[in-house]
């Protein structure tokens, strides 16, 4: 099961846990399965079937905001800053 | 100097022929001899001229306009004030700047309902001559209800503190917190047990820093001109790092279909981050459509520019650090509070990336804080955010160093990130040349050239930036005489032209001279994000890579079709393609296109995401006068990881560019104000930004840790060399005088009350 790195500020929806793991083959598919297991999580860091403004999904330390983005077994995932720059 | 530590770019054929070399910039003589087009060169057909009426109050609500007088002027053609834009609703968008709300960028293009910083446009006026558009704008009536401004990030944060936007609330990762204030949002990183690492620590530094508001300091000024035509389509030409981005905001602000908008760039001087934002595009296009469908332009001056543009945030910071005496860092905590103009969007999401990122840290805690103040809208600036940050963290790191009595270098050495380790906000970094920069600085004849005299100093500080990818899209056409046409939609700020031809040229194995690039504009070529996040010459440079594969293929089938052989057959080498013997050079096939087939064209559009990140490390020789607290810089070495220098000579611009804008915000860059929020020094008489004889000559390193994420190794190279500098000068000034900066900037005055303070001590 992919490992997800649950930020601070949400880490009240996971019981005060920072690291979880959720199955799926898809960044949607982990998401879905993390939020059935912690309710509201999605909503904290999903807006419109997007990632919120202002935050970037890291799979395997690459951003990639795409839900269809394909997971694997052994993958870490963050949420983090969007960063782009001047 | 260039040290190349990886031989090969993931593409795997270096060495090079073009990539490395050192040829001139396609643009180069049309600026050097005055004929390059710039913002305000731009020249239509019964053009009118715009001026801006500007706030003179930091905050104060508006109780009424009345432009009758200025309409009756005889040469005014149009009025405008927020009245004439459409309604916006909340709407994000990221124009490669980080995330902005267009509700409040309407707002920031002309005042609604209130004023919230000097210098904040409230009307615009378009006449036949500049000189007429002026005076009219001191005919306009505005009366202001005059509200308390708040000027401080911590004074902004307090609960009593002015409200500057009623409807802001406090978001933390998606939830908003009730109540009004001028803390936009919290962003918060921690990983380990704080205190457990703390009580592991035999040595803890905990410090105070401010860093002041300053500006990206471009040279050539905002300036647009706008063409609403009869038809309903808008044209803006305009000095922008951001065709697409200009393009979409215009869009949205005048609710027009994209496609009815196309957005012209002119060459620019300087941006910085500063000209990805909309400021005078959309008061243009309203002024045109209002003034009969006539061409209007405005052009800020200077005091516009200062008032109104940029600026970056002034920040608070705070860092502890703990280390064990034999040099491990043991915990850090930072709180960093950044102010955001007056809206929300400061960089404090970056920073609070960036202030830790170089270093193992297995217990931290990070606190970021995005707050409003009554100072202009704070804009991306090289590196948003990593300036401050830096300037804290590296002083503090320096502090622990020199307490255990330890090697700056070596105790960098000992903590520092490599493949495999974990940022500070988690994910795991790819390869990175953070240690071999600082092997790098080691080694250097400046780190271990004796440096004699009083009151002299030497100073080290690292650096981070985490770089970007973005989209980007290029269109290549091969031509009769085998040059190829290269489109991009890119604007050229620091030589991209050159550096993405020249992936262009590698690519496809032929002269570097042979390709003609062109930026053109946002109907000519498929969707580009913004010239900023030192993406250009990593994602567009990956576009013209793939776009130059394409037409080796189709060449390849020219080729055959000429050889009459099969396509497999085909192989293509150094120019020349062959099959079974016979062969067929590349300006051959391209003279016989006629003959052959039809015309060779491709297109390539591309969003990477692999942009590895830039770590820097400098070091600064200062000698410091007693008795004015004037910094002199006398020797500096700015180290960095590269990835792969396409043209080093403009990979050393850009380390060059890096720090003379470091060191200007080190020792005197500031906005001053008054207690009621009026802006003192919008001028470059007194807002001084470094000249040449401010600086002495910078020597660069250009390690070459290829990123295994592009096809040539390229890192994103603009950004990271902001990000040392203040911490570099602090840490050489406290080696030359004892005292530990706290303040940015550094300048003669805060350095002789550090100095006073100490002897009082």
């Amino acid at each position: 099961m992919a490992t997800v790195w649950i930020p601070p500020l949400v880490q009240g929806l996971t019981g005060g846990r920072q690291v979880v793991e959720a199955p799926g083959a898809t960044l949607r598919d982990v998401i879905d399965n993390l939020d059935a297991e912690y309710p509201g999580l999605k909503g904290r860091l999903f807006e419109h079937g997007r990632v919120r403004p202002g935050i970037s999904v890291t799979v395997d330390g690459v951003v990639s905001n795409k839900r269809n983005r394909s997971v694997r077994e052994d993958s870490e995932i963050h949420f983090v800053p969007a960063i782009s720059g001047g | 100097m260039t040290l190349t530590r990886d031989k090969k770019g993931v593409a795997g054929k270096a060495p090079y022929k073009v990539i490395g070399t050192r040829p001139l910039r396609p643009d180069g003589a049309d600026k050097v001899t005055g004929k390059a087009v710039y913002g305000a060169d731009v020249h239509l057909p019964a053009m009118l001229y715009g001026a801006m009426l500007r706030s003179p109050h930091a905050h104060a609500r508006i109780s009424s306009i009345d432009t009758s007088e200025a309409e009756r002027v005889p040469g005014v053609k149009a009025v405008v004030t927020a009245a004439d834009l459409p309604v916006i609703q909340d709407i994000l968008t990221d124009l490669g700047e980080g995330v902005v709300n267009l509700r409040y960028t309407s707002n920031n293009v002309l005042a609604h309902d209130k004023v919230l910083y000097h210098g904040h446009a409230v009307a615009a006026v378009a006449a036949t001559s500049t000189a007429i558009a002026e005076e009219a704008v001191k005919l306009i009536k505005v009366e202001y209800d005059l509200l308390p401004p708040v000027l401080d990030v911590l004074e902004a944060m307090k609960d009593d503190a002015p409200i500057i936007l009623e409807d802001l609330r406090t978001t933390e990762l998606g939830e908003k917190r009730e109540g009004q204030t001028n803390i936009a949002s919290h962003i918060q990183h921690r990983r380990g047990d704080l205190e457990q690492g703390f009580a592991a620590a035999d040595i803890i530094v905990e410090r105070e820093f401010r860093t002041g508001t300053v500006h990206q300091g471009y040279i050539e000024p905002h300036s647009a001109v706008g063409l609403y035509n009869d038809d309903g389509h808008v044209t803006v030409w305009c000095s922008t790092q951001g065709a697409f981005g200009i393009r979409n905001q215009v869009s949205e602000l005048l609710k027009l279909p994209v496609s009815d908008v196309t957005v012209i760039p002119t060459e620019i001087g300087g941006g910085f981050g500063g000209k990805l934002g909309v400021y005078l595009e959309p008061v243009v296009a309203l002024l045109s459509k209002k003034a009969g469908h006539r061409p209007v332009k405005m052009t800020m001056n200077r005091t516009e520019v200062l008032q109104a543009t940029g600026p970056t945030s002034a920040s608070y910071i705070r860092v502890k650090m703990g280390a064990t005496r034999d040099g491990k860092l043991t915990a850090a905590e930072a709180y960093l509070a950044y102010d955001a103009g007056a809206f929300p969007g400061s960089p404090v999401g970056s920073a609070a990336v960036v202030i830790l990122a170089p270093y193992k840290l297995d217990h931290l805690l990070i606190d970021g804080y995005d707050v409003i103040v009554n100072k202009p809208r704070s804009a991306a600036y090289r590196a948003p955010g990593g300036t401050n940050a830096a300037y804290a963290s590296e002083a503090v790191i320096d502090e622990l160093a020199k307490i255990i009595g330890m090697d700056p270098l070596e105790f960098r050495l000992k903590n520092a990130v490599t493949e495999g380790d974990r940022r500070a906000d988690g994910p795991v970094y790819a390869r990175i040349g953070f240690v071999e920069t600082l092997h790098a600085a080691q080694e250097h004849p400046h780190y271990r050239a004796p440096l004699e005299g009083k009151h002299r100093g030497r100073g080290v500080a690292s650096g981070f930036w985490n770089n970007w990818g973005g989209r980007s899209s290029v269109s290549a056409s091969i031509n009769p005489d085998g040059s190829v046409n290269l489109l991009e939609g890119s604007p050229d700020i620091g030589g991209t032209r050159a550096s993405i031809a020249m992936q262009l040229a590698e690519t496809m194995e032929i002269a570097y001279e042979d390709v003609h690039p062109r930026v053109v504009d946002t109907d000519s070529v498929g969707y580009n994000d913004a010239t900023g996040g030192s993406r250009t010459t990593f994602g567009t440079g990956w576009a013209a890579y793939e776009v130059g594969l394409k037409l080796i293929d189709e060449m390849k089938r020219q080729a055959a079709d000429l050889l009459e052989v099969d396509l497999e057959s085909i192989a293509y080498e150094n120019g020349i393609f062959s099959s079974n013997g016979d062969s067929l050079g590349f300006k051959e096939i391209a003279e016989r296109i006629d003959e052959s087939g039809h015309p060779v064209v491709a297109s390539a559009s591309v969003h990477p995401e692999e942009f590895g990140p830039g770590f820097g490390t400098h070091i600064v020789d200062v000698e410091v006068d007693p008795e004015t607290g004037k910094v002199e810089i006398l020797r500096y070495t700015a180290v960095q990881d590269v990835g792969k220098a396409i043209h080093p000579s403009y990979v050393e611009g850009q380390l060059h560019g890096g720090v003379a804008q470091g060191v200007g915000w080190a020792l005197n860059e500031e906005y001053v104000y008054d207690d009621e929020g009026h802006l003192l020094n919008a001028s470059f008489l007194d807002y001084r930004i470094p000249t040449a004889l401010d600086l002495p000559m910078i020597d660069t390193v250009l390690v070459e840790v290829a990123n295994p994420g592009h096809p040539f190794g390229v890192r994103g190279v603009g950004e990271t060399p902001i990000v040392p500098p203040a911490g570099a000068v602090a840490n050489a000034i406290y080696d030359a005088i004892g005292v530990r900066m706290t303040t940015l900037p550094m300048s003669p005055g805060t350095i002789l009350e550090a100095l006073w303070a100490q002897e009082e001590s």
